[in-house]
């Protein structure tokens, strides 16, 4: 038990939060920098290379279209439906290979980016098939090349919608954070349950709360605004 | 310019095949304006986007300025796309981009270097009359305005073809009538060719030189436009000068078609003078069709057969295409 009466609590307690949050961002920050590339990556593959895409037949084979099409979707239901407490304890060894530990703060952030890239994965795939068609074919009567019709007309088209969903994939990210604080990486999560609930700090809890709040608000309110800013419908 | 030659597209699968395209053959002459006109599910869209092969046919050529395009890799067909411009009906352009943006998209496609983008599309916008209009969004225009960046887009990066699906079809009349004479323009200025489909009759009477009629993924009959007046039963001829019902009766009736310099002719006083006929008029339509100052009437000729006979026969040696639509007794 935790007295909040003691001298010298209120500073070690703002001290505290203050490391726990540059960890959260920390690790929020690295997984979602990685997600937005790799996520983009396959989020487009999923849309050009399926039935009808821009990329239906890669080297001219339908099959391998068909092929990576599969694998693709494969990979992203299967980072889908694993909960993330689960995916999170099945990765320790591939973490601890990766890095030498699969423990702290920089360790969580494998987890998270794995649970990330599918995520986004799914939402940078909704908002490319929502880029109308008709632009599509004006790519292709300009002579643009897939590449060209990739990134000038489909992913600038589709910007709103992934930013959208960018800061949607943030605050499920921000989520996971805390979760990953339970097996010893760090971030708020690890401050509530070390102060808060082994040590019955209701104080550290509410202050944990109101910081998520807070990151959350502003991811949101950030998102949305450039989201706005970039529409031009 | 434009051939195409037994092109030949299927929809659907084995089981319910739609035939969009039955055996086409088509020419479009250099520098001219082809229309072609149906109903919706004539085919005509198909038709239209096999010239740059959005749509690829399953049988047949496509010709496009001496290149078969048919036979081309794609890595060629790239190239040669780029040499045929296309406007839309619902437009298609980027909401992401501003209208030099739109245009510069064209170029930057092409390869060509920022410099020149930006000379080049002051240019062709100067050219569609929107260069005050460059930083906007297509979000901010008018329909009208919103086709004429499709067609700066489309001539950005000079092409001697033109295709137009239906550029005209989601607009009011007034701005349909604009951007028509915006295409005859680019049309004499750049030696452009256009190649159009329309379902409106107007369109194809107001901007062009020839004209093809087609109806369940064939093409029934096409022909300069004052060749097809001139030919008896041409359906596109009637479409282009509706002249009404018959009346009741068993009286004669005849279609007399003048094209060019023969309108200027007193044609049915005369005939009421030299045959000594009571010509009735039944419907007169004038024009300027492919140019040419056109007119069709519609007469009812009483009188004996041996009278009509001797009239129609000196209309036809004036130079003048009668149809006769009844034969009286």
């Amino acid at each position: 038990m935790i007295d909040s009466n003691a001298p010298g609590f209120w500073p070690q307690l703002f001290d505290t939060l203050l490391k726990a949050t540059g960890e959260t961002l920390y690790q929020v920050g690295v997984t979602m920098l990685i997600t937005l590339i790799l996520g983009l990556a396959l989020g487009t593959l999923l849309v050009v290379t399926d039935r009808g895409g821009i990329l239906e037949r890669p080297f001219g084979s339908i099959v391998a279209g068909r092929i990576i099409n599969a694998v693709t979707q494969t990979v992203v239901n299967l980072g889908r439906s694993i909960p993330f407490i689960i995916l999170m304890i099945a990765l320790i060894p591939f973490t601890r290979l990766l890095l030498g530990s699969a423990f702290g703060v920089t360790a969580a952030i494998v987890p998270l980016t794995v649970a990330a890239i599918p995520f986004y994965a799914r939402i940078v795939e909704i908002s490319l098939r929502e880029v109308n068609e008709g632009l599509v074919e004006a790519g292709h009567s300009l002579g643009a090349t897939r590449w060209q019709l990739v990134l000038k007309v489909i992913i600038p088209e589709a910007v709103p919608g992934l930013i959208r969903g960018f800061t949607t994939t943030v605050v499920s990210i921000v989520n996971y954070s805390a979760i990953v604080g339970a097996i010893g990486g760090g971030g708020l999560g690890d401050v509530a349950i070390r102060y808060g609930h082994q040590r019955y700090s209701v104080i550290h809890i509410v202050a944990v709360i109101i910081v998520l709040v807070a990151i959350v608000q502003i991811v949101q309110v950030v998102g949305a605004r450039l989201a706005n800013r970039m529409s031009h419908r | 310019m434009i051939t195409l030659s037994s092109v030949t597209k299927t929809f659907g699968d084995a089981a319910n095949p739609v035939r969009a395209l039955d055996d086409v053959s088509l020419s479009v002459a250099s520098g001219e304006i082809f229309g072609v006109i149906g109903q919706s599910g004539a085919g005509k869209s198909t038709l239209i986007r096999t010239v740059n092969l959005l749509e690829r046919p399953d049988s047949g050529t496509v010709t496009v300025a001496d290149r078969e395009l048919t036979a081309l890799s794609d890595r060629e067909l790239l190239q040669a796309r780029r040499e045929i411009g296309m406007v839309f009906q619902q437009f298609n352009l980027l909401d992401s981009r501003t209208v030099r943006g739109n245009v510069e998209l064209a170029l930057e496609i092409v390869g060509v270097e920022r410099r020149q983008r930006t000379a080049r599309t002051n240019e062709i916008l100067e050219l569609v009359g929107l260069e005050h209009k460059a930083q906007q969004y297509p979000a901010q225009l008018s329909g009208g305005q919103k086709q004429r960046v499709g067609i700066a887009r489309a001539l950005a990066s000079r092409p001697r073809v033109l295709l137009s699906d239906e550029a005209t079809s989601a607009l009011d009349p007034e701005t349909t009538d604009s951007i028509l004479q915006l295409l005859r323009s680019l049309n004499k200025e750049l030696g452009l060719t256009i190649l159009l489909i329309t379902h409106e009759m107007d369109v194809v009477k107001s901007v062009c030189d020839s004209a093809a009629l087609m109806s369940g993924g064939r093409i029934l009959e096409h022909g300069r436009l004052v060749d097809l007046l001139s030919q008896p039963g041409s359906q596109l001829a009637r479409g282009l000068f509706p002249l009404g019902e018959l009346p009741e009766g068993t009286s004669t009736v005849i279609d007399v078609t003048f094209v060019g310099l023969s309108s200027e002719r007193p044609v049915v006083a005369q005939l009421a003078r030299t045959h000594h006929l009571d010509v009735g008029l039944l419907g007169a339509a004038m024009e300027t069709i492919g140019g040419a100052q056109s007119g069709r009437t519609r007469l009812e000729l009483p009188g004996t057969i041996e009278q009509h006979t001797a009239a129609i026969d000196d209309l036809r040696a004036q130079g003048l295409v009668v149809e006769i639509v009844r034969s009286g007794r």
